[in-house]
């Protein structure tokens, strides 16, 4: 819903409070998440994942969440998916020069960011996205980003710790 | 500057200490010359003579030539081949890489060819949309965006490897550049994100046309706030409009070009607007030339790409420099 992710936006600080302490409890939650199977509790948790953020930043499911390094604007609804700032296209009022009807997602993402305490972090430069993990829950790769040090390496090659 | 013996036909330059290309346009840059680069409209067309012919108007005008991919997602002929036979005449080329057709596999390889065929000097792009061009149908590639390609090719060069961590036995050796559009929302975002892609590789940047000089100073003067012009070589998009007809279609349809309406009005009321279209441009060079933190421009002329040389000429910018072209009786760069 184009106005739910608007609102989004305008809440940004708000929101960025509310993730940072579900991302806590989920990583808390480790040992728990262990026990059941990382892969078995995949299903259920990206469902209540895709529920929420489909209907908050109309999230696509890319499965490398980035929105609190974005304004809490989600950028895989970029025509372009751009994950790294706006292209040189957007239109005088801040406008999408591929769909002129909506707002361009950087210029919210710029104005989210502004909103936020770790809004600095847009300036973060956002590895090429890994296609491989679209349509898996984010919330249980970050949770395994920051638990499991071997989960990375077996999953997948990447050069995106450079930041 | 020291004389160089330059490569005609194709050979490399040595490549000089500190530097992270073997071609001029770094050279010239890091010597702190006002450079000029244009764009060479790519043929519809498989035969090399209409690139050599659309090459030869710059001669002695230009240090560096753009070889644009498929702009305005309209098809032509591919950059890497443009740029794979001007190298072959010595020309120093900018090969732009944009994000909309390939993927990193294939970029990569582009690269890798690209580097082997002579480029000295990539322009990492994201794009413009496939609604732009006359193929609206084609799927919209972006795998990577221009910041994630210039890391990339960063690492290439800087790291030789492929993004996978897999080695390269020869890096290519490339000066990275980005484009910058000071002119499109959000403002106070766009020199951040200057900054962003510095920090993802870029050395030189070459702007979106420029046609509002106001909007020009205040990013500038942001920008070297910043420190950005310390960090990279900026080199600012003009280009001579033909009519006020065409401007306010640019205007109105080009994506991310900005022409206040007092350029306009004052092409309608020019006697001959394609004239005054070019007496513009040059101002707007000499203009943003006494810019601090400007390093030169890069000259889109489309369709008008004969009108460069007596524009680089009336502008007074090669301060008596002639730049290299095939055949040039000189040894200086």
């Amino acid at each position: 819903m184009y106005r739910v992710r608007q609102w989004s936006v305008r809440n940004a600080r708000m929101l960025e409070w509310l993730y940072r302490r579900v991302e806590g409890a989920l990583t808390l939650l480790h040992p728990l998440w262990l026990w059941a199977g990382y892969n078995r509790i995949e299903r259920p948790v990206r469902s209540v994942e895709r529920l929420i953020k489909s209907a908050m930043f109309d999230c696509n499911m890319c499965g490398s969440c980035v929105l609190s390094q974005t304004g809490m604007s989600c950028p895989m609804n970029c025509p372009k998916e751009l994950r790294n700032g706006p292209c040189g296209g957007v239109r005088e009022h801040g406008y999408c020069e591929v769909k002129p009807e909506m707002r361009c997602v950087w210029v919210d993402a710029w104005e989210g960011s502004q909103k936020m305490r770790g809004g600095d972090s847009i300036q973060h430069v956002q590895p090429p996205l890994a296609n491989d993990f679209r349509g898996r829950s984010s919330w249980l790769s970050e949770v395994r980003k920051k638990r499991d040090k071997n989960f990375f390496l077996s999953v997948k090659n990447t050069s995106n710790d450079a930041n | 500057m020291p004389t160089e013996q330059v490569g005609s036909e194709g050979q490399p330059l040595p490549m000089l200490e500190g530097h992270d290309s073997p071609g001029r346009l770094e050279r010239l840059l890091r010597a702190g010359k006002f450079a000029v680069t244009a764009e060479i409209a790519p043929p519809d067309s498989a035969a090399p003579e209409e690139v050599y012919e659309r090459v030869r108007i710059f001669d002695g005008h230009v240090d560096a030539i753009n070889a644009t991919d498929g702009s305005g997602a309209n098809c032509h002929m591919s950059s890497v081949g443009v740029c794979s036979l001007l190298t072959r005449q010595g020309y120093a080329m900018v090969m732009q890489v944009s994000c909309r057709d390939r993927n990193r596999i294939a970029i990569q390889g582009d690269v890798l060819g690209a580097a082997a065929m002579g480029v000295a000097n990539i322009l990492c792009l994201t794009g413009d949309g496939v609604q732009a061009g006359d193929q609206p149908s084609a799927k919209p590639v972006f795998d990577l965006d221009c910041m994630s390609l210039l890391e990339m090719v960063t690492s290439m060069r800087d790291q030789s490897q492929f993004l996978s961590g897999r080695r390269l036995s020869s890096p290519p050796r490339v000066f990275l550049g980005a484009a910058a559009n000071p002119f499109g929302p959000p403002l106070d975002y766009r020199p951040l994100r200057l900054q962003k892609k510095i920090a993802a590789g870029a050395q030189f940047i070459q702007t979106q046309y420029c046609f509002d000089i106001d909007r020009f100073r205040t990013y500038m003067n942001r920008v070297r706030e910043m420190g950005l012009t310390e960090r990279c070589y900026i080199l600012v998009g003009v280009g001579p409009m033909p009519s006020a007809k065409t401007a306010a279609w640019i205007r109105d349809n080009v994506p991310g070009v900005h022409i206040p309406d007092d350029i306009i009005r004052r092409l309608l009321g020019a006697k001959n607007q394609r004239e005054e279209g070019v007496k513009i441009c040059i101002e707007m060079i000499q203009a943003v030339r006494e810019i601090q933190g400007v390093s030169g421009v890069h000259i889109m002329a489309y369709r008008q790409e004969e009108r460069v040389p007596e524009i680089v000429t009336e502008a007074g910018i090669l301060e008596g420099r002639s730049p290299w072209y095939p055949g040039i009786k000189t040894d200086h760069i």
